[in-house]
């Protein structure tokens, strides 16, 4: 199915969806969002890529495998617990880390967002492996 | 803080996500596999030396303390659980690589046994009621998935019995466990001890008992409701249920330990003696379901039912020693039902059928593996000095000491028709000559490789090894199962491992 007002729009549309996703996750540190969500809106993007053009395109577009994306997501999110183990403290606990960009202010960057980070990637690879293995039967 | 705690959890979830990422290298699949299983076993080991010198382990997830946050709990009774699960992930793990077709391999056979692992892990270990039911639904997930993998139609038919019915349960224990909050405010299971102890309506609390019994019931496969698992086990290929006969059902024997132990002991005199009635009865419906049985595995299926009685009979007595025979039970059975499974695998690997009726004839070509068969099946029987003896007789002991005649002679019986189904097993597989073989069957052509032949054997040979050590030591792991017994009789070290003050 070749439709030139999805593809045109998918054009513009995939970036804002995926930075979008992104500012979901960031958002949902402590407002409503998340890495779930986030990763939600990004295999939205994915697949409507898939719908507007082939899913042979949306894979070559992903760059990999949305399996091993998922695995990634996994690994980054249990790598996130386990730096605490490192550091002598009980798995998960939370480590921050401050950077200060003077003037501007500081930045607190911590062991949940990566743990987000993971989950929104595992919520991709998930997503996108059940869609474009249905989509390609 | 030890860190051999959380690792049972970390390493087969590390092992799953390499696997995941090896999708396209079957020989690092399979050494990632097998690396990991062991590892599994030798931080297992770690886990109960520390128990064993050190006390009750725990960890506070996050930090953030008990009742509030997630711990993770490891006394005598976990540890010990644990340390069965790694056996029983290494053994399954090693006898994968020969009987694992490359289909299976390919679409993620690996990552999901070890998924499994973690969810068996994580419900052995977690101190939380919630996290317990989280962890269940992560090793059903991956059940579901392995029970399914291959998509052959019996193996359909068996996944629809088996999904359904865990379905229900999981709805009835998610059920109970929202009751339960909704009457102590918290789910930390040291913290519902002590709520628990003087609840302001009991019988209340005595319904929510009853409900987490049906719950975990239709998990461990007791009467009424075994019907998945005779259904389902004989259905996926061996290693799969080899390792779901070790270890799912047990998980269900375990949360009905702990929450008949530790949460629901203020009407005893209700609760345990219906959870004795049902320990009879399953072991007298589960060995007569398998009397009527002429296909190996379902044998087999039944005989996983018949002994679950055993386990829960101790919890019905409830007396220290009657709970240690509980464990020692619980852990010679998962060895020993295990490697029965793993002999029948060997038995289609060879014949091509788990019909008894077609086999015949082991005993005259595979001499060796007949008598790899002998000894788990005659210690599954209860026959001295194997392990199954020392396990019923512990049972028996404390049955008779607390004046519970009719438990103990029905428990006695059922082990002699036991003997029965494992004699009948024997005559027709290995005893009798084998009816029109297959042309193909018993050359060295479908033995594949000596070496393939020799690999499938090792599990077996370390299972049948382990049966013999706790036949010859009894005394040894009888020692540390009264000590976990008592750990569960007295869960005032529990709570105070936990909650860090003394109740």
């Amino acid at each position: 199915m070749t439709s030139l007002i999805l593809s045109t729009a998918t054009r513009f549309l995939l970036p804002l969806f995926l930075l979008f996703s992104i500012f979901i996750l960031f958002r949902g540190h402590n407002q409503p969002g998340g890495g779930f969500v986030g990763g939600l809106i990004a295999a939205a993007a994915f697949a409507l890529h898939a719908i507007a053009y082939d899913v042979k395109r949306t894979r070559r577009l992903l760059g990999i495998d949305p399996r091993n994306l998922s695995a990634l997501g996994l690994l980054v999110a249990m790598g996130s617990g386990m730096i605490s183990l490192f550091l002598g403290e009980p798995f998960m606990t939370g480590q921050w880390l401050t950077l200060s960009f003077w003037p501007v202010g500081q930045l607190e960057i911590g062991t949940p967002l990566f743990f987000d980070v993971g989950v929104y990637l595992v919520v991709i690879g998930i997503t996108l492996t059940i869609i474009l293995s249905l989509a390609e039967e | 803080m030890k860190i051999q705690l959380i690792l049972p959890l970390l390493i087969p979830l590390t092992t799953a996500i390499l696997s995941l990422l090896a999708w396209n290298w079957s020989t690092g699949r399979r050494a990632i596999s097998v690396a990991g299983a062991f590892l599994l076993l030798a931080d297992a080991a770690w886990l109960l030396a520390t128990v064993w010198d050190d006390g009750i382990q725990v960890m506070a997830m996050g930090n953030w303390p008990a009742p509030f946050g997630i711990v993770f709990v490891a006394d005598l009774f976990s540890a010990m659980m644990v340390v069965i699960a790694g056996v029983m992930g290494f053994a399954v793990a090693i006898y994968s690589l020969v009987t694992m077709d490359r289909g299976r391999e390919s679409f993620g056979y690996y990552a999901l046994l070890h998924f499994l692992l973690l969810g068996v892990c994580g419900a052995f270990l977690t101190g939380d009621l919630f996290n317990l039911y989280v962890w269940f639904e992560v090793m059903l997930m991956a059940s579901f998935v392995l029970l399914a993998l291959g998509g052959e139609r019996p193996q359909m038919e068996g996944a629809i019995k088996y999904v359904t019915l865990n379905l229900i349960s999981s709805a009835l224990f998610l059920a109970a466990v929202g009751l339960l909050y909704g009457v102590a405010g918290t789910l930390n299971m040291a913290d519902l001890a002590q709520k628990l102890r003087a609840p302001d309506d009991a019988n209340l609390v005595t319904t929510i008992a009853m409900l987490f019994l049906v719950a975990f019931g239709i998990k461990a496969g007791i009467f009424p409701l075994f019907f998945w698992l005779p259904a389902s086990y004989h259905t996926p290929p061996v290693a799969v249920s080899a390792i779901f006969a070790a270890l799912l059902t047990k998980v269900g024997v375990y949360a009905l330990i702990r929450v008949f132990t530790l949460l629901f002991v203020q009407d005893i005199g209700y609760t345990h003696t219906v959870i004795l009635i049902l320990a009879g009865l399953t072991m007298v419906t589960g060995v007569l379901g398998a009397i009527a049985q002429n296909e190996f595995r379902r044998i087999l299926a039944f005989h996983i039912i018949s002994q679950i009685g055993y386990m829960i009979m101790g919890l019905g007595i409830f007396t220290q020693a009657a709970l240690a025979g509980s464990i020692f039970y619980t852990l010679h059975h998962i060895i020993v039902k295990t490697n029965l499974f793993l002999v029948s695998g060997v038995a289609h690997f060879v014949h091509g059928t788990y019909d008894l009726k077609k086999l015949g004839g082991l005993y005259k070509n595979f001499p060796g593996l007949s008598f790899l068969f002998l000894i788990p099946a005659l210690s599954l029987a209860g026959v001295p000095p194997l392990s199954g003896f020392f396990g019923k007789l512990t049972l028996a002991q404390a049955g008779i000491a607390s004046e519970q005649y009719v438990i103990v002679a029905t428990a006695l019986a059922v082990g002699l028709l036991t003997l029965f189904s494992m004699t009948k097993i024997w005559l027709e597989a290995f005893w009798k000559a084998p009816p029109q073989l297959p042309t193909e069957a018993c050359d060295a052509k479908a033995l594949g490789s000596r070496a393939a032949y020799y690999l499938l054997l090792s599990p077996i040979i370390l299972l049948a090894l382990l049966t013999l050590i706790f036949g010859f030591a009894a005394e040894a792991i009888l020692v540390v199962s009264l000590r976990a017994a008592e750990q569960l009789m007295n869960p005032a070290e529990y709570i105070r491992a936990v909650l860090g003050k003394t109740s």
